[in-house]
C-alpha cells in the first residue's frame, strides 16, 4: 500500500514538474520580453536605464537556465514572482481571486452531479422510452451550448423577462444561482453521459441476474449492487472534469462580472501578463492532480480487486 | 401433481420492428426431486425457456402465451414485483458464468446470506451462522476466511460452489442450473455435478439442467427434453432416449456428440505414406521447453522443461485443463512467443532463434488456427481478401492468380463460392472457422497448429470440421499440432497425445495407449471425468 | 472427405440487412447532415441566402424585431442579423476545420506511433500527453494564444493545440487494443510486414473512434472559437464571427433579445449536429 501510495504521489510530482516547466517555457521564455513590451511603450516615457533597471528587479535579464531556477526554486516556496500588469505579487492577486472561484467551483461541481445523477437513474428505471430517450439527449445538448451564450440567456429570462434574479446586487445566494447554474449544465454533461452508460452495462452484467434470481426487488439490486458498480468509471470521469470547473469559470467569471481566478486568467491573456498566466496553469494543473490522486486512492477502497493490485489487504 | 408444468411457451424477442420468436409453443414438465435436461445447441431457446420460467427474460423478451404452473399455480403472467417471493425461496437458480455472476465488491459471505435477508430469514448473527454452514455444506476449506473474501480471490470452482450456495440457502423446490459448468474444466465440472447431485438427493429438489453438452445431461439426469429452433424435437426418460432416439435431430446429436459416440480411434496412419517419411519421421521436434515470466519478483514456469515429437502426417494433441501450458507451448512453437530456454525444431530449422525476414519465412511453414474465429478474421475484409493476405504478402500470386486460388480454396473447405465476397459477421460460427482454415492452407503449410479450433463451436458444426480437417490431412499429408482441453475431441481426431498439467507433459503416448491404459493418475483422472463416460459404459 | 450435409450452407443476405443500405437513417441523423450541409452552403455561397450586406447596416433600421423583411431582426448599426450569421459561418465553420485538422494530425500521428512503436516511445509520449491532460483544454489553448497572439487563425491552432492530448490518447489506446487481436497476429502468422499489417489492419480498425473523436471535436471546436471571440481574442469588429455577434449583443440585452438568442441557437444547432453524426460513426463502427 505505502509502496502504491508512494509511486502516485511520485508521479503526480512529476506531472506537475512537467507542467510547471511546459508552462515556463511557454510563456516566459519563448513570447520574447513581455516586460520590454509593456515599458518600452513611448507613452511611459522611460529611460533605457530605467527599463534596465525594471528588468533586473523583474529578473528578466538573467540567462534562461537561472531565470528558471530561481522561479521554479520561488514556486516552491509559495513565491509566484510579481505581475507585470500590477505590480503586485502574483500571490497576492491569486489569494484575492481564489476563494470566490473555489465557491463558485464547488457549487458548480454539486449542483453538476446533481443533475447528472437525476439524468442517468431517472432514464435508467423509467419505464417510459420517451422518458428516457428525452433525458438521455440532455447531455448531447448540454455540450453543444456555448457557457457565455447559456449565460446571457439566464440572464435574459431570469432576470430581465422574469425579474427572478436582480441583474445587479441582490443577496448572495442570488448572485451565485446564475453562475453556478451556468458553470454546472456543461460540466454534468459527460458525467450524466458515463454514469447512464455505467449503470446499463452494469444492469447487464450476469451477477444481477443472480441478484435478481435470489427474489430481490428492483430497489434491492440499484442501491446494494449497481450503484457502487457504476460509480468506478463515474468516479474517473469526475476527476477529469474538475479540470474543466477552472476553464468554465473564466468564461462564467466574465458574464457576470465577477471577480475570482477565472477574471484574472482573462485579464492577464489580454496583456500578456505571462508571470500570472503560468501561476494559473500551475495551480489549475495542481488541482487536478490531487483531485485524480484522491480519486486514484479512493478506488482500491471501492473497488476490492484493485486493492488486490495494490497491496491492501482487505 | 408436477412441480412445474410448461405449457405451450412461446416466447419473443423484439428489436424494433422485428419480433424473433425463441421459443415455439414447448411443453414440459419437472417432477418433484428429478432432474430434467433440457439439450441444445446455440439458438434452441433452451436458455430462454430456463429464464422464462423465472421470470428473468432481458427487457425486449416477453412471454407470448402458454402457462408456466408452478405446484399448480401459473405464474407466466406474474409482474416481477409478484415473482420475488418466488425467486429465491421456491426456484434458486445457478448461472453460467461463475466469473461474471457474482457481484466484484461484495464479500462472499454477503452474498450468499443475501438470499436469507432478502426473504428476512433471520437476524444479522443467525445470518452469518447459515452462511458459514453453507459454505461447509457446498465443500469449502475454511468457511470463516471465505465468508470474508471477495470473488476475486477464489477459483472459478470455488466462485461456482458459492453460486451453489446462495441457490439453495432457502431450499427451494426447483433449481434452475443453466450450463452450470460449461466454463469450468472437466475435473471441476465432474465434481461441481456431483455437489449438485449430492444436494438434490439431501433435500430433495428437482433441477432442472440446462445444458448444450449431451455427455452432461446423459450422466445427470432422468429425462430429457431435446430442444432445437425453439421447439421440443423429443422428449422422454433419458435411458430411453440414449437408447432409442425418435427424431432424426436427436440421432444426430447423439452421433455428432465425440463422448457419446466414441468413434473408433483413427486408423494408426501409416508412417510409410510416402517412402521418404522414415528418413524424416518427425516434422515437429520440441525440447525441454521452458517459458518463463516475471510476476512481481518471483518467476512462474508457464511451460516447465516440455518435450515430444510429432511425425510427420500425423496428428498429436497436447492435452490439459486451463492453465497446464499447453496454449503457451503453441504459440512458442508458431513462434508468437519467445521461449524462456529449450528448443523447437521444424524440419530441422531451429525455431526459436528466428528473427527478422527468417522469422516470417518460418511463417509460410507454420499456420495457427485460433479458437476464436470471429475475433481471428478482419471485421473488416471480405472473405476473399482473408484467404488471399498470406497468397499476397508471400507474393506467390498475381492478382488473377490469387482469386483463383482463393475460389480453390474455398471448394478445399467446403464454402460455397458465394461467400467470397462476404463479411465474417455474415457467416456462422462454422463458417468462419473454414474460413481460418482455408487461410491457413493457402500457404501450403506442412504444419497446422490448431489451438482449440473446434472448442467454441456447437456439436454437429465440431463434427463437420473435425470431418474437414481429417480430410484435408489425408489429402495433403498435413501434419497437425492439436491443442484441446476435450479429450473426447482429441480422441477422436489424434494418433498420439500429450497429457499436460502444471506446465509439464505427465504423460505421452498412442491415442490408445493414453485412453486404455492411462499410466498418470492424472490421466485417469480427466479420463473419468469426462460426461457421457458413464452412458458409453452403460450402453 | 464427405459432402457436407446441408446444415452449415451459407445464409443468404437476410432482407433485413439489404434493406438496411436502402432504408434511410434515423430522421435526427438526417436533419443533422443538413443543418451541417446548410451551414457550409452559408460558409460558400451566403449569396443565395441573404441579399443584405453583412457588414455595412441601414441605420434608420437599426434594433429592429425579427420579421419578415429581417428574419433575424437587425443589430444597433441596423445590419441584418441573419446576413452576419450567414457571412460569419465562413470564419466559424474554418476556424473549426483548422483546430479539428491540428488535433487530429498531430494527435493521431502521435497516438499511432506511440501504439504502434511501444517501448519508450510510448511512455514518453503518453507522459506528455499525461501533463498536457492536467491542464484545462481551455487554459492550453489560452497559452497558445498568448504565445501566438490573438486572431481568428490563431485561436483555431489554439483550440487545436489543447485537443492534441485526447487524439493521442484515444488513437494510441485504439491501437493498442486492435493490434492485441487474434486477427493482427494472424496477419503476421500470414507473413504480413510490420507496415503492411499496420496499414491492412490495425489503422482501419482503429481509425473509426478516433474520427468519431474528430465530428465531436468539430462542434467544440466551434464552441471554443467562438468562446475566444467573445472574450475578445478571436476576431475584432465589425467581423460577423459567431461567437462575436454574441458578445456584441450582450449590451442590448433587455431590449433586443434576438442579437444574441438567434446566433447562439445556430452555433448550438450546428454542435448538436456535429455531435450526432459522431455518435452514428461510433455506433457504425460497432
Amino acid at each position: 500500500m505505502t509502496r502504491y501510495l508512494a509511486l502516485r504521489v511520485g508521479q503526480a510530482v512529476l506531472v506537475l514538474w512537467a507542467a510547471f516547466t511546459a508552462g515556463f517555457v511557454l510563456l516566459q521564455l519563448l513570447p520574447g520580453d513581455s516586460i520590454l513590451i509593456k515599458f518600452q511603450n513611448p507613452e511611459l516615457g522611460l529611460s533605457p536605464d530605467q527599463i534596465a533597471e525594471i528588468r533586473r528587479l523583474y529578473g528578466s535579464d538573467a540567462p534562461a537556465i537561472v531565470r528558471y531556477v530561481h522561479t521554479l526554486l520561488g514556486f516552491l516556496h509559495g513565491d509566484f514572482g510579481y505581475s507585470i500588469d500590477t505590480g503586485t505579487p502574483v500571490l497576492d492577486r491569486l489569494a484575492e481571486g481564489l476563494p470566490a472561484t473555489a465557491k463558485l467551483a464547488t457549487l458548480g461541481f454539486l449542483v453538476a452531479v446533481l443533475i447528472a445523477v437525476t439524468i442517468a437513474f431517472v432514464s435508467s428505471y423509467s419505464r417510459f422510452a420517451w422518458i428516457r430517450g428525452a433525458l438521455l439527449a440532455l447531455p448531447s445538448l448540454f455540450v453543444s451550448v456555448p457557457t457565455f451564450w447559456l449565460g446571457i440567456v439566464l440572464i435574459q429570462v431570469f432576470s430581465f423577462q422574469l425579474k427572478l434574479v436582480p441583474v445587479i446586487g441582490g443577496t448572495g445566494f442570488e448572485q451565485l444561482i446564475l453562475p453556478v447554474l451556468t458553470l454546472a449544465v456543461p460540466i454534468s454533461a459527460p458525467l450524466a453521459q458515463v454514469l447512464a452508460r455505467s449503470l446499463d452495462q452494469v444492469q447487464a452484467q450476469p451477477f444481477v441476474a443472480v441478484v435478481a434470481a435470489k427474489g430481490a426487488s428492483q430497489r434491492w439490486i440499484l442501491w446494494r449492487h449497481v450503484a457502487r458498480n457504476a460509480l468506478l468509471p463515474t468516479l474517473t470521469i469526475a476527476g477529469v472534469t474538475f479540470g474543466e470547473l477552472i476553464a468554465g469559470s473564466v468564461v462564467t467569471e466574465t458574464v457576470f462580472g465577477r471577480n475570482g481566478i477565472g477574471r484574472l486568467t482573462e485579464q492577464a491573456v489580454a496583456v500578456q501578463d505571462t508571470p500570472v498566466m503560468l501561476a494559473i496553469v500551475v495551480l489549475s494543473a495542481t488541482v487536478f492532480v490531487l483531485v485524480n490522486l484522491v480519486v486514484d486512492l479512493l478506488y482500491p477502497v471501492l473497488d476490492p480487486r484493485l486493492a488486490a493490485k495494490v497491496g491492501v489487504t482487505a | 401433481m408436477s412441480l412445474l408444468e410448461v405449457r405451450d411457451l412461446t416466447v419473443a424477442y423484439r428489436t424494433g420492428n422485428q419480433v424473433h420468436q425463441a421459443v415455439s409453443g414447448i411443453s414440459f414438465t419437472v417432477e418433484p426431486g428429478e432432474v430434467v435436461a433440457v439439450v441444445g445447441e446455440s439458438g434452441s431457446g433452451k436458455s430462454t425457456t430456463a429464464h422464462a420460467i423465472i421470470g428473468l427474460l432481458p427487457g425486449n423478451g416477453s412471454v407470448d402465451s402458454g402457462q408456466i404452473l408452478l405446484g399448480g399455480t401459473d405464474i407466466a403472467g406474474w409482474s416481477s414485483k409478484r415473482l420475488e417471493s418466488v425467486r429465491g425461496a421456491q426456484i434458486g437458480l445457478i448461472p453460467q458464468d461463475p466469473t461474471s455472476s457474482l457481484n466484484p465488491v461484495k464479500t462472499i459471505g454477503a452474498q450468499i446470506g443475501e438470499t436469507l435477508r432478502i426473504h428476512k430469514r433471520g437476524d444479522r448473527r443467525t445470518i452469518a451462522r447459515q452462511v458459514i454452514e453453507l459454505l461447509t455444506r457446498v465443500g469449502l476449506s475454511d468457511p470463516e476466511m471465505r465468508a470474508r473474501q471477495y470473488p476475486h480471490e477464489l477459483s472459478g470452482g470455488m466462485r461456482q460452489r458459492v453460486l451453489i450456495a446462495g441457490a439453495i440457502a432457502l431450499r427451494p423446490r426447483l433449481i434452475i442450473a443453466d450450463e452450470p459448468t460449461s466454463a469450468l474444466d472437466v475435473t471441476v465440472q465432474r465434481r461441481i455435478l456431483d455437489l449438485i447431485d449430492d444436494l438434490r438427493r439431501e433435500f430433495g429438489t428437482a433441477v432442472l439442467l440446462v445444458t448444450h453438452d449431451l455427455g452432461v445431461a446423459a450422466d445427470r439426469s432422468d429425462r430429457l427434453v431435446v430442444m432445437r429452433n425453439g421447439q421440443v424435437e423429443e422428449q422422454g426418460t433419458t435411458r430411453a432416449v440414449l437408447a432409442g432416439p425418435q427424431a432424426d435431430y436427436t440421432r444426430k446429436l447423439l452421433q455428432d456428440a465425440p463422448s457419446l459416440t466414441p468413434r473408433r480411434f483413427r486408423d494408426a496412419r501409416p508412417p510409410a505414406h510416402t517412402p521418404a517419411a522414415d528418413e524424416q519421421p518427425s516434422a515437429i521436434t520440441v525440447r525441454d521447453l521452458v517459458k518463463e515470466y516475471r510476476i512481481g519478483r518471483k518467476p512462474f514456469r508457464a511451460v516447465d522443461g516440455v518435450s515430444f515429437e510429432v511425425r510427420r502426417g500425423t496428428t498429436h494433441a497436447l492435452v490439459g485443463e486451463s492453465g497446464s501450458g499447453k496454449t503457451t507451448t503453441a504459440r512458442m512453437i508458431v513462434r508468437f512467443a519467445t521461449p524462456t530456454s529449450g528448443s523447437v525444431t521444424i524440419d530441422g530449422t531451429d525455431v526459436a532463434r528466428l528473427r527478422g525476414e527468417a522469422l516470417r519465412r518460418f511463417r509460410r511453414r507454420v499456420q495457427l488456427v485460433y479458437q476464436n474465429p470471429a475475433g481471428s478474421l478482419d471485421p473488416r475484409e471480405s472473405v476473399g481478401d482473408i484467404v488471399a493476405e498470406p497468397l499476397r504478402n508471400f507474393r506467390l500470386a498475381d492478382r488473377a492468380g490469387r482469386s483463383k486460388r482463393v475460389r480453390e480454396l474455398l471448394d478445399r473447405v467446403a464454402l460455397p463460392q458465394a461467400a467470397y465476397d462476404r463479411r465474417p459477421r455474415e457467416l456462422s460460427g462454422g463458417q468462419r472457422q473454414r474460413v481460418a482454415i482455408a487461410r491457413a492452407l493457402a500457404v501450403d503449410p506442412e504444419v497446422i497448429v490448431l489451438d482449440e479450433a473446434v472448442s467454441a463451436l456447437d456439436v454437429t458444426v465440431q463434427a463437420q470440421i473435425l470431418d474437414l480437417l481429417d480430410g484435408l490431412q489425408r489429402d495433403l499429408g498435413l501434419t497437425y499440432l492439436f491443442i484441446s482441453h476435450d479429450l473426447a475431441v482429441v480422441r477422436q481426431i489424434s494418433d498420439t497425445v500429450s497429457v499436460m498439467r502444471k506446465g509439464r507433459i505427465v504423460e505421452t503416448g498412442t491415442t490408445q495407449q493414453v485412453f486404455h491404459a492411462p499410466q498418470h493418475a492424472y490421466t485417469g483422472e480427466l479420463l473419468a471425468a469426462v460426461p457421457g463416460a458413464g452412458a458409453e459404459q452403460a450402453a | 472427405m464427405t459432402a457436407q450435409s446441408g446444415i452449415d450452407v451459407l445464409q443468404p443476405t437476410s432482407p433485413a440487412r439489404t434493406g438496411l443500405s436502402l432504408r434511410l437513417p434515423p430522421a435526427g441523423l438526417m436533419l443533422a447532415w443538413l443543418a451541417i450541409a446548410v451551414a457550409v452552403l452559408w460558409a460558400t455561397v451566403p449569396g443565395l441566402f441573404t441579399g443584405h450586406d453583412p457588414i455595412n447596416g441601414v441605420p434608420a433600421e437599426k434594433l429592429q424585431a425579427p420579421s419578415a423583411a429581417h428574419l433575424f431582426g437587425t443589430d444597433a448599426l441596423g445590419r441584418d442579423l441573419l446576413a452576419r450569421v450567414v457571412h460569419g459561418s465562413a470564419r466559424s465553420l474554418s476556424g473549426g476545420f483548422v483546430a479539428v485538422a491540428v488535433g487530429l494530425v498531430v494527435g493521431t500521428l502521435l497516438g499511432l506511433l506511440a501504439g504502434s512503436v511501444g517501448g519508450l516511445l510510448d511512455e514518453l509520449v503518453m507522459r506528455v500527453v499525461d501533463v498536457l491532460l492536467a491542464v484545462p483544454g481551455l487554459l492550453l489553448a489560452l497559452t497558445a494564444i498568448i504565445l501566438l497572439g490573438a486572431g481568428t487563425t490563431n485561436v483555431a491552432i489554439a483550440v487545436g493545440i489543447g485537443s492534441v492530448a485526447a487524439f493521442a490518447r484515444l488513437t494510441r489506446s485504439e491501437v493498442v487494443r486492435v493490434r492485441r487481436t487474434d486477427y493482427v497476429e494472424a496477419a503476421f502468422g500470414s507473413g504480413g510486414r510490420f507496415f503492411t499489417v499496420l496499414r491492412r489492419h490495425v489503422l482501419p480498425n482503429s481509425l473509426g473512434p478516433v474520427v468519431a473523436l474528430a465530428a465531436v471535436q468539430f462542434g467544440s471546436a466551434i464552441l471554443a472559437i467562438s468562446t475566444f471571440s467573445f472574450l475578445g481574442y478571436g476576431a475584432k469588429p465589425p467581423d460577423p464571427e459567431w461567437g462575436l455577434l454574441i458578445a456584441e449583443g450582450r449590451n442590448y440585452l433587455a431590449t433586443s433579445w434576438w442579437l444574441t438568442t438567434l446566433p447562439g441557437l445556430v452555433v448550438v444547432l450546428v454542435v448538436v449536429a456535429a455531435g450526432r453524426i459522431s455518435r452514428s460513426i461510433s455506433r457504425e463502427d460497432r
